[in-house]
């Protein structure tokens, strides 16, 4: 299960299976192929994992409610991406938030659409949705504006982690088998006889099939790899705030407002850490890296927050961030193989990529199946356990030995830090130490830790937290 | 599951803590246990590595850890057990404590409890700026304790943002580690702290740049540069490896938060008494998380009064907290006050009390008082300074006696502020 480290030469062998890309898509993708008993690198060419789209979302497991019809691909993988994860995560230990949640009409045009949005559910096969009314709505929300006027209500709609859901993918890989490089920026491909030749910024890697899980890339790297790029990736960022853990209290269930033609709307949600986020935003870009946070869209969030639940303005933000969706001219998402060229392109996963991540994973490798993939499947097969950050918990600083807490707003424990760094999949940035372990992700944002953290990381990052480091 | 019991529980091992800890010991209070969460008690003061520490305490000019450091020697040399490592997860009714400790869980109830958890920064999510989110953005906390403890340069030329008196303890900082600052700067057209501050910046070779906002951090992996808009709404760019968000103290509230006490919205602390007694009367709370932000000395010395309180509550004679009038404003200026609640009758009026302390949003000068439904009872006129404290005695307990509420008004004067 080799995690390749920034020195290491590249292996040499033939892969069955190179994926370019390890978002959410791309470590799904290695976890089903490997288990399959496909041999499988992954190539990543930022220093972290999960460092693109996936970095960034409202983390919600969507049931496909109000996904486009059956027979559509996304609404295929986000019922199976969706059942898959009940079935696996308590054997990861991933933690699941079923906290349900409810599409809130603010006035009559909003609650006269419901039915509508009801329907869709039921089509998408999604039963258990019903409309509630006002009273309902205020007895399981009691701290909602109560200008709300009628809701839709999806039980099943749930709450995960983000960072620890695909990561676990990606280590159940790597534990059967599967190879991981990161830093290793793919430049270039040619398909020869039955063998493609990639050519990376570190040096040659062959595989038998390659498939593109390059997200925010995804155009550019078909292509690279078969001369059209397919369709073309048009960028949307999406900004959030994160409220104090304090703020959760106000809230039971995700709510999400009727959406429009052009976005899904603000959501107001509970973390799975304990916090309470408001986003995102919809705003379309020509660049594909520009995460950066802006005053006044933010100071809208806070307000949208604020408008929802008037309580919200005796807490505190905690956190910022801004992440950006794969999304393309299509409405559908871009799953192709090519079988002439042993190529899959899997492109255009817009904003249901963590809910349907496995979903689209089954769904590839069926196809693979049917274009005349075979293996033989691991009969046996290891179950790794990610640490539990999550605020249900059991958590670390729980337990005897634990090293005291380095971090004490998201009690992050010493031992949790060092377990981090000793690893597979090992942090090479501050910001991959804070997914990995929540550690400065707290309402102080480092004021306690950080002097502390700079020692604990030392030789440990490429950009170190010092200057002198 | 480990558990123990004591008689009293400090929260906190900064200037307050320590000095209710001491006060009590040397009071013959047993069973006083000083709960830490860091590996060494003695609060921020720890990581300021400048003087002025100590003047009121000790009757010398002292630096930050020195002082730190003697105020710990003196606790323990008055028979205070300090427990370091020790997180408090959640306090609860009946003085139930649940702490974190190396050894996992462990629960500790206590007569009494007092929480001086101090105050922190605002840090750059909350102020909601605009940017990116590099390396090298961090509060004066981090830079400090960075600087003083672990002897690590974060950068080496950022822009301070802020001049409270904290901002300067942050140009120090950087000096004793070597880091130059591009320049300090502040929305407002006077700095926050003393005006005799404003020299050194200068002194050091920093820009003091006034009527300057913060408008956008720059830079993928480390800070590269900012961008600053100046009163006319002209957006310069500035290059720097760093920024440093200074004061703009909160209080260090999350236990509060997550529990049974009452918060009190304006200051982001717990509701107090003129004892510092909290809505559930076995909890006192101290220090720099009731009034964001005071000095060292001040701290302790509330700390030595509220020391009193607590051992008269253990021996049941601090009147009760059930008689109390509470203290309201609707004035826009008044940024927050404490106490909130005055127990009558006071009894312990005999002893010095500062009064009720405030903080104001902005510069001001006017006239400041304490009515209750039919008259002014105390009041005085004021120049005030955002970010400064301000006091407003409290009247003869006789004379509140009759009183259902009390309300601090402000005036303000036409004149123009100096």
């Amino acid at each position: 299960m080799p995690d390749y480290s920034v020195s290491d030469s590249l292996p040499t062998s033939l892969f069955d299976i190179v994926i370019v890309g390890s978002g959410v898509v791309g470590c799904a993708m290695a976890r089903r192929f490997s288990l399959e008993g496909a041999s499988v690198l992954v190539i990543e060419k930022e220093v972290d994992i999960l460092d693109g789209a996936s970095k960034a979302n409202s983390a919600i497991l969507h049931t496909g409610f109000d996904a486009p019809p059956p027979g559509s691909q996304e609404h295929a993988c986000i019922v199976d991406g969706y059942n898959e994860y009940l079935d696996i995560h308590s054997r990861l230990n991933l933690p699941l938030l079923e906290c349900g949640a409810m599409v809130l009409a603010w006035n009559d045009a909003e609650a006269s659409r419901l039915e509508q949005i009801l329907q869709d559910a039921h089509r998408n096969g999604v039963g258990q949705a019903r409309i509630i009314t006002q009273k309902q709505i205020l007895a399981r929300e009691p701290e909602l504006a109560a200008c709300v006027v009628a809701a839709l209500e999806i039980p099943g709609e749930s709450v995960i982690d983000p960072w620890s859901a695909p990561y676990a993918y990606l280590l159940q890989a790597l534990d059967n088998g599967a190879s991981l490089v990161r830093s290793c920026e793919l430049l270039d491909g040619r398909f020869e006889g039955d063998e493609w030749l990639l050519e990376t910024n570190r040096g040659r890697i062959r595989g038998r099939q390659v498939i593109n899980c390059a997200g925010l890339y995804g155009d550019r790297v078909n292509q690279m790899l078969t001369g059209e790029p397919g369709f073309e990736i048009r960028p949307r960022k999406g900004q959030f705030v994160i409220f104090d853990k304090s703020a959760s209290a106000l809230i039971q269930s995700i709510l999400l407002p009727v959406p429009t033609e052009l976005t899904k709307g603000v959501v107001v949600c509970p973390t799975i850490f304990g916090n309470l986020l408001v986003g995102p935003t919809a705003e379309e870009q020509m660049s594909r890296i520009d995460v950066n946070v802006d005053e006044q869209q933010l100071r809208a969030l806070v307000e949208k927050g604020r408008s929802i639940l008037p309580g919200l303005v005796k807490h505190e933000v905690t956190a910022t961030y801004a992440g950006i969706r794969p999304a393309t001219e299509h409405k559908d998402y871009q799953i192709k193989w090519h079988p002439e060229q042993n190529y899959c392109c899997v492109g255009g996963i817009r904003s249901t990529g963590l809910s349907a991540a496995l979903g689209i994973a089954k769904t590839v490798f069926c196809q693979y199946v049917d274009n005349g993939g075979r293996h033989t499947a691991l009969q046996h097969y290891h179950w790794p356990q990610v640490s539990q950050i999550a605020d249900p918990g059991p958590r670390d600083w729980q337990q005897p030995g634990n090293g005291g807490i380095v971090c004490h707003c998201e009690l992050v424990t010493r031992r949790e830090i060092e377990q981090a760094f000793e690893g597979p999949i090992a942090p090479r940035s501050l910001a991959g130490l804070k997914r990995r372990t929540r550690v400065c992700m707290g309402r102080c944002q480092g004021f306690y830790c950080a002097a502390e953290l700079s020692d604990l990381t030392d030789g440990r990052f490429v950009q170190p937290i010092g200057v002198d480091q | 599951m480990k558990a123990s019991s004591c008689r009293v529980a400090i929260v906190g091992g900064g200037p307050s803590g320590l000095a209710v800890a001491t006060e009590l010991a040397k009071m013959g209070v047993d069973g006083v246990v000083l709960l830490e969460r860091e590996q060494d008690a003695g609060g921020i003061p720890r990581h300021c590595g400048h003087s002025p520490f100590g003047f009121r305490e000790f009757h010398r000019i002292m630096k930050g850890p020195g002082y730190a450091s003697r105020l710990v020697r003196r606790a323990q040399q008055h028979g205070v057990s300090i427990r370091t490592g020790a997180s408090v997860a959640k306090i609860a009714p009946a003085g139930g404590l649940v702490l974190s400790t190396d050894d996992g869980v462990e629960r500790l109830k206590a007569e009494k409890i007092v929480i001086c958890t101090g105050n922190r920064e605002t840090p750059r999510s909350a102020r909601l700026v605009s940017g990116s989110r590099p390396l090298g953005v961090m509060t004066t906390g981090a830079l400090q304790s960075m600087v003083y403890l672990k002897h690590r340069r974060p950068f080496k030329r950022p822009l301070i943002v802020g001049t409270e008196l904290v901002s300067f303890s942050a140009l120090l900082t950087c000096r004793h580690a070597g880091i130059r600052p591009v320049a300090m700067i502040d929305n407002q057209s006077r700095i926050t702290t003393w005006q005799a501050a404003a020299w050194l910046p200068r002194l050091l070779g920093s820009r003091l740049l006034m009527n300057v906002e913060l408008d956008e951090i720059c830079g993928r992996e480390r800070v590269e540069s900012v961008k600053i808009r100046d009163a006319a709404g002209r957006v310069s760019s500035l290059d720097c490896d760093g920024v440093v968000f200074s004061g703009n103290f909160v209080a260090e509230s999350s236990l509060i938060r997550g529990s049974h006490l009452e918060l009190d919205a304006r200051s982001g602390a717990p509701a107090v008494d003129q004892f510092g007694r909290c809505s559930d009367a076995d909890y006192f709370a101290c220090g720099n998380l009731l009034h964001p932000v005071d000095t060292a000395g001040w701290c302790w010395a509330e700390g030595q009064r509220i020391a009193a309180y607590v051992s008269a509550s253990l021996d049941q004679t601090l009147p009760p907290a059930e008689r109390s009038v509470t203290v309201e404003t609707e004035s826009p200026w008044i940024k927050y006050f404490t106490p909130q609640r005055i127990a009558l009758p006071d009894s312990f009026s005999a002893y010095y009390h500062p009064g009720l302390q405030l903080r104001f949003s902005e510069k001001l000068q006017g006239r400041l008082s304490l009515c209750d439904e039919h008259r002014n009872l105390v009041g005085h006129k004021i120049r005030v300074q955002p970010e400064r404290r301000v006091l407003l005695s409290l009247p003869a307990s006789e004379s509140l006696s009759a009183c259902e509420s009390l309300t601090i008004e402000f005036t303000p004067s036409l004149e123009k502020v100096p």
